[in-house]
């Protein structure tokens, strides 16, 4: 009944029911009003100022991590080379993470981003993938990367949207399953890409910048115009928000919610491919653990874990801190155990300062 | 171009554990061990131990970055604990270590930062040899040499020198071992506990077990499959051990999952076969020593080969040869022998087995 409204995005809702017009004003308010607990009482301007606040805290520790890697490594942190090099391996966790902080945004959860890259780089480099693909053309690897990931994306979505199972048991179940299936595919060895074409477009350079570079500028830019400009982005903060508030204002949720899991899958595929190009394999043990740091990235980056508020500019902020983090520890020639540690203290840390920048934004 | 033919095979087959193998591998063991080492090594019929050379005088600085998986497993911890060492040893050796992932997105980043760094020359044991290739490659064509170690690359010429270890070598010393044994016994039990199963290099390994036993009529009775864990040794152990009522002789592949493996037999409470291990923790090295449980003997998987790698990196670019052989350059594949020890000779391995 309530999920007839043709276009929430509009301004008013003159014409809905009754019983709506009570409860479900306009979009626009059930976004402020979704829109996390401590900036409830704030402007439209007061929100922005919130999370040009919380970024600008994130591009302090950046740069805090810069010049820790200036002063103990000097030149050879402070090159293009290096900075390329940051950025390749910030690209694949960075385009997972966009698609996570979709999901989390909604409200939901996704822990099978690993394993769906996993399954999307074995499917697209299996022997029979790739010799359809010598025959017709590489794309077909492309196709197969993705329409893997935004299936698996599919069957959580249905699961937890229709079957009302919550998000962290599907995942899992998808984690589990993903990467067997991945396994028994590739009979766990490695898929080497023998064609050509596709190792020589994924490794190209566009004007001196990688390419899998220039595909992470561009799935941030288009994610941050996906969740702050169109009416996907505003029907997603308010699903996450308050899925009733969100379902009474005639929002389809479920349909919503399935778009959201397929939206991540798609990013898992597209990572899958760029994880191809940088190793011209497909594996069952590619991404691994990826979800852990696509999470991190996101929670550390302003993302509401409860869902309701969400960050593009932090996530790739999050993403580029735990790269350049890691690539400072090489530098240093500290082993990864270390680094796990520090990443584990940062995260708490960042999570510790959120709140307490909550709590002030709500009693003042 | 593998270094060890089929005459060191015919030869290890006579005097099983006891001959040390390739000439190659001499050297670099002669180089490994310190000088008193040496001086312990060179008793009864083993060959002779080569003086610590000139190689081992400080020649020009070199930095070398040396890049390995996770050491989720006590054999690859110590390679890099050996790796360390060595550079220790040598001060003309500047060692730059990205150790410990599992991810080859960033194991290929600590690759990158090696090849802007421009170091010297990089030993990398990847955590997948074909998924490292593109980078090792790149390296290659950057004018720095790469030392692949134990888990091989897909195109010959991403590395200008291999170290593997010899899978197959494990299975057919093992094999052996058991003939020795039980070769008068034809209707012996033999069983395998085996790695992860659809790895090639548990294949490997089972194949070189089914070829030996093959030769003195023997075949494997019961098979099962672990992972290299402790949990997954006792879980298979103690199936095996329930569908088999009398064995005669095991061969377990690998000593961290035979510390499982122990223990399932222990609850079991048998004791009538002969079982013999993989890898060579020193672990199973003091269980052979004792000599009062199952345990008689293990193969030998060498942990040295990281170090081994970087000291082929440093003669490599300092531009000395391997004494021991006439050739003036650094050979290209070199593969390590897999030597069965027993209570006979395990005071000769056990100070460079790995703890696991």
């Amino acid at each position: 009944m309530s999920e007839q409204s043709t276009s929430p995005g509009a301004d008013k809702g003159p014409d809905t029911g009754a019983v709506e017009n009570t409860v479900a004003p306009t979009t626009d308010t059930v976004r402020v009003e979704t829109a996390a607990a401590e900036t409830e009482r704030d402007t439209g301007g007061g929100l922005m100022s919130g999370s040009f606040g919380r970024n600008i805290g994130l591009v302090l520790a950046l740069l805090l991590i810069c010049a820790a890697g200036v002063i103990t490594a000097g030149d050879r942190f402070a090159s293009i080379d290096n900075s390329l090099t940051i950025l390749r391996f910030a690209a694949t966790i960075g385009v997972v993470s966009i698609g996570m902080t979709f999901v989390v945004t909604g409200g939901g959860f996704d822990l099978s981003v690993g394993a769906i890259l996993a399954l999307a780089s074995v499917w697209s480099t299996t022997f029979a993938t790739q010799n359809m693909a010598e025959d017709t053309h590489w794309i077909l690897m492309v196709f197969a990367a993705l329409a893997v990931g935004a299936g698996c994306g599919l069957v959580n979505g249905v699961v937890i949207a229709y079957g009302k199972v919550v998000p962290f048991i599907t995942t899992l179940a998808m984690l589990a399953a993903a990467r067997g299936l991945a396994e028994i595919i590739s009979e766990r060895r490695t898929q080497i890409v023998r064609n050509e074409g596709f190792k020589d477009f994924f490794s190209a350079d566009v004007a001196g910048v990688p390419l899998i570079v220039v595909i992470f500028v561009l799935v941030s830019a288009g994610g941050w115009v996906l969740l702050n400009r169109t009416t996907f982005g505003r029907r997603t903060l308010a699903v996450g928000g308050n899925p009733e508030a969100a379902r009474l204002a005639g929002i389809n949720v479920n349909r919503h919610t399935v778009m959201l899991y397929v939206l991540v899958g798609l990013c898992c595929g597209l990572a899958a491919l760029m994880l191809i190009g940088r190793t011209s394999t497909g594996s069952s043990t590619h991404g691994d653990q990826y979800e852990l740091d696509a999470i991190a990235a996101v929670v550390i980056g302003g993302t509401l874990l409860s869902g309701g508020r969400g960050t593009i500019v932090g996530t790739v902020l999050g993403v580029l801190i735990f790269s350049t983090l890691s690539n400072v520890f090489t530098l240093n020639n500290q082993d990864t155990s270390t680094q796990a540690v520090a990443k584990g203290l940062i995260i708490v840390v960042a999570v510790l300062l959120q709140q307490r920048l909550a709590r002030r934004a709500t009693t003042t | 171009m593998r270094l060890r033919t089929t005459t060191q095979r015919q030869q290890s087959r006579r005097y099983p554990g006891l001959v040390v193998g390739a000439v190659a591998v001499l050297a670099l063991t002669a180089c490994t061990g310190s000088a008193e080492d040496a001086a312990d090594d060179d008793g009864g019929d083993s060959t002779p131990v080569a003086a610590a050379g000139s190689n081992d005088e400080e020649g020009d600085m070199v930095t070398i970055g040396f890049s390995a998986p996770a050491a989720d497993h006590g054999w690859m911890g110590a390679i890099t604990e050996n790796v360390r060492d060595l550079a220790e040893q040598y001060p003309d050796i500047d060692l730059q270590i990205a150790e410990g992932t599992n991810d080859v997105n960033l194991q290929i980043s600590q690759v990158e930062t090696f090849i802007n760094d421009e170091v010297d020359a990089i030993v990398l044991l990847p955590f997948d040899g074909a998924a490292m290739t593109p980078i090792a490659l790149e390296a290659m064509e950057a004018g720095i040499p790469v030392i692949n170690v134990d888990r091989e690359f897909d195109d010959p010429n991403a590395a200008r020198v291999t170290v593997l270890g010899d899978n197959y070598g494990m299975g057919v010393s093992a094999g052996q071992y058991m003939c020795e044994q039980f070769g008068d016994k034809p209707d012996a039990v033999i069983a395998e506990i085996a790695g992860i199963d659809s790895l090639p290099l548990t294949q490997d390994r089972s194949q070189g077990f089914e070829d030996a036993l093959a030769e003195c009529d023997l075949e494997v009775s019961n098979r099962v499959a672990a992972d290299f864990t402790v949990e997954g040794g006792e879980e298979e152990a103690a199936k095996l051990l329930q569908a088999a009522p009398k064995i005669d002789g095991l061969w377990n592949h690998d000593d961290d999952q035979g510390v499982g493996v122990l223990a399932a037999i222990e609850n079991a409470g048998r004791d009538e076969f002969v079982m013999v291990g993989g890898a060579g923790s020193a672990n199973a090295m003091r269980e052979i020593q004792d000599d009062s449980g199952v345990l008689k003997a293990t193969v030998i998987y060498p942990s040295t080969q990281g170090a081994d790698g970087v000291k082929l990196a440093r003669l490599l670019l300092q531009q000395k040869a391997m004494s021991d052989l006439d050739e003036v350059e650094v050979p290209r594949t070199i593969q390590l022998y897999a030597p069965v020890v027993t209570s006979d000779n395990v005071d000769q391995y056990i100070d460079s087995a790995f703890e696991s």
